[in-house]
């Protein structure tokens, strides 16, 4: 278990955690079916064990970047789904009062700081969110998520070598699912060990199977500590896989059903329900509460956000910034 | 001393000026701190900083590397993160590097977020030519920066300005960025002893006058006040207007003045296409169209990359004698 008590109270949490994050989503492909969703839509579906893992390690006060592909984030952060659900359809209850969409989640209670759409623009705001932790003299870390695919952006690296220089309290968590929209790592990079180029930047930086929710969570309690401790950033590079498309815009043309298929054998979620009930921790009759009171979640959400009102337009110009004589 | 006597006046450049203001707000508020390429060791590339790190310490003048993308960014979440960072950036020419970070994360979280974030970061950064320093470090850019909702973009010409638009920008919730004109830096003044912090809201009438409205800012403001002196010995009186915040613009005063004097000149360092003094001639018609007798005139630089030698550095620039000739023109004085 590799330090990780993991009791059948816990393992449930995880397991419901996960499933609240598959359920959400494939109801919101859905809704996006159904026009209720615009905009892009960006499923998490298969990557869940990498938020939920993380997020145990992450203490109230922490502070979380994230990008487009957030819902699972939000969710897993405790961002109710009622908001989150309210924010996907475009409504003022949502979680940034329905201006961001699904891309732009935002939350100032759990310090949840986006919802980030450039790839890589997340990873210089977790350095400031640290560095302004540092000069308080506050002990707290800022988890930061993004893809492989910022490894090849300018930001990425500027970004790890300010953190590693000042010593910054940063928790980076690569999340590999080895295709940038449809661009194939092995296409993009000439050095596809992500967490490698990490680790020339002075950082300890570790690969981790970023399908198993309890090496998640483990590995992310590891460094957390460590970050706490005074030790600087880390970086973890969690291997996963997006079973969905990219969007609701991709047909897939980049990679093999097979390959999807074989990935889908190794999902979070089916791997550890199994791994419970070989535990004795779980069985169909849990299970099927479980799955019942989550699809309950859902519904109430989607209520929620079905319910939620528009904001007028004559608050369109509210919260700019730089107006004249507001402060 | 009373409130009616005058201020002591002291001698001072452009340079000590800004300094001042950084020295002030870094005493003033301990979340306070510059951090850029070469601010501390080096002194800061056009030695505005210098000294202050002896004074201040590593921690708070803070040197970067070359990453202004990463290093704008941090200030970006430094300030969500409860301190109030100064970003310096050598020039505007290298912010097109950290543009990422002021456009599509400092100018919208607030609104994106549903207004629970604030992002009170303040940015100084060298502008304009004169320098000799051809097309990659003479460029106007600020104007571009005008174009974006959610920062406050402001131009300090005067050593008043430069001393105190600093305080009020840290003071701002919001983003500001603050444009040095670089060849400024060496200019020589006197500043009242007991200069503090200035509004940056509105724009100022640095000369008033009867005949045209001549509406600048940043560098440009002295060689537009330079030919006000040669055209009033000509008997034609000028106004002046020092606009010193480019976002939002201070309609009220330029329409005030335009609506006095009928005539108005834009004098813009940035290029003519689609830029800043554009903005300001369509909102001259759309507003006070009736008022005018003449049609509007724009100053700016000629369409080029800024060439490296002085003389067509010169024929790039605006100067004072199109500027006379452009007020002439509206007058009907020309050939």
């Amino acid at each position: 278990m590799n330090g990780l008590d993991l009791d059948r109270d816990h393992g449930r949490h995880l397991l419901r955690q996960m499933m609240r994050i598959r359920r959400f989503e494939e109801k919101c492909a859905e809704l996006y079916s159904a026009t209720k969703i615009r905009g892009f839509l960006h499923l998490y579906i298969g990557e869940e064990a990498n938020a939920v893992g993380v997020m145990e390690a992450l203490r109230p006060e922490d502070a979380v970047v994230a990008t487009y592909r957030e819902h699972g984030h939000a969710l897993a952060r405790g961002i109710s789904m009622d908001a989150v659900m309210a924010e996907m359809y475009g409504k003022q209850e949502g979680s940034s009062r329905g201006r961001g969409g699904s891309m732009h989640i935002f939350d100032a209670k759990t310090r949840f700081y986006g919802g980030n759409a450039i790839v890589s623009g997340g990873l210089p705001l977790a350095v400031g969110l640290a560095l302004a932790d540092k000069m308080q003299g506050k002990s707290r870390v800022t988890a930061c998520f993004f893809g492989e695919g910022a490894a090849a952006e300018g930001e990425f690296h500027e970004s790890l070598n300010l953190a590693a220089l000042w010593n910054l309290p940063v928790l980076f968590l690569c999340e590999n699912n080895l295709y940038a929209m449809g661009t194939a790592l092995k296409i993009s990079e000439s050095e596809t060990d992500i967490h490698a180029k990490a680790a020339s930047y002075n950082m300890q930086s570790e690969a981790v199977d970023g399908m198993d929710v309890v090496a998640v969570e483990t590995a992310a309690r590891q460094a957390a500590d460590a970050i706490r401790q005074g030790e600087g950033p880390r970086f973890l590079e969690l291997r996963t896989y997006r079973f969905r498309a990219h969007s609701m815009f991709d047909a897939q043309l980049y990679r093999d059903k097979a390959e999807v298929e074989a990935w889908k054998e190794k999902g979070p979620v089916v791997t550890f329900t199994a791994r419970l009930k070989d535990l004795g921790f779980l069985d169909d009759d849990a299970l099927a509460d479980m799955e019942r009171e989550i699809d309950g979640e859902v519904e109430t959400a989607v209520e929620f956000a079905e319910a939620g009102t528009w904001e007028p337009e004559a608050d369109l110009l509210r919260d700019v910034g730089g107006e004249r004589g507001v402060s | 001393m009373s409130a009616t006597e005058p201020a002591t006046m002291i001698a001072s450049t452009y340079r000590e000026a800004a300094r001042e203001g950084l020295r002030h707000a870094l005493e003033q508020d301990p979340r306070v701190f510059l951090m850029g390429e070469d601010v501390g060791h080096y002194g800061g590339c056009y030695a505005v900083s210098k000294g202050l790190l002896d004074k201040f310490g590593p921690e708070r003048i803070r040197d970067t590397p070359l990453s202004e993308s990463g290093f704008m960014g941090a200030g970006v979440g430094a300030a969500l993160g409860g301190m109030r960072p100064i970003v310096e950036i050598m020039t505007v020419n290298f912010s097109l590097l950290a543009l990422d970070q002021i456009v599509n994360n400092a100018a919208t979280i607030r609104h994106m977020s549903g207004g629970q974030f604030r992002v009170p970061v303040v940015v100084r950064m060298a502008t304009g030519g004169g320098l000799q320093l051809a097309a990659q470090h003479s460029h106007s850019l600020e104007g571009w920066y005008a174009h974006i909702p959610g920062i406050r973009v402001v131009a300090p010409a005067t050593l008043e300005d430069v001393r105190g638009m600093l305080w009020t920008a840290l003071e701002y919730p919001d983003p500001v960025l603050i444009f040095e004109h670089a060849p400024l830096y060496n200019m020589k003044g006197e500043l009242a002893e007991d200069a503090g912090p200035i509004d940056i809201d509105r724009a100022a009438v640095r000369r008033p006058g009867a005949d045209v409205s001549l509406i600048t800012y940043g560098g440009s403001l002295w060689k537009t006040l330079d030919a006000a002196t040669q055209l009033a010995m000509e008997g034609i009186d000028v106004e002046v207007i020092d606009l010193r915040t480019l976002r939002p613009l201070d309609d009220e005063t330029i329409f005030a003045s335009v609506s006095k004097t009928h005539r108005a000149v834009i004098v813009d360092e940035g290029w003519r296409t689609g830029s800043l003094s554009a903005e300001i001639s369509a909102r001259i018609t759309e507003n006070v169209f009736y008022d005018l007798d003449a049609p509007v005139e724009r100053v700016c630089t000629a369409e080029v990359p800024i060439p490296y030698p002085k003389h067509l550095e010169v024929a790039a620039l605006p100067q004072p004698a199109q500027i006379i000739e452009a007020v002439k023109r509206t007058l009907g004085q020309n050939d």
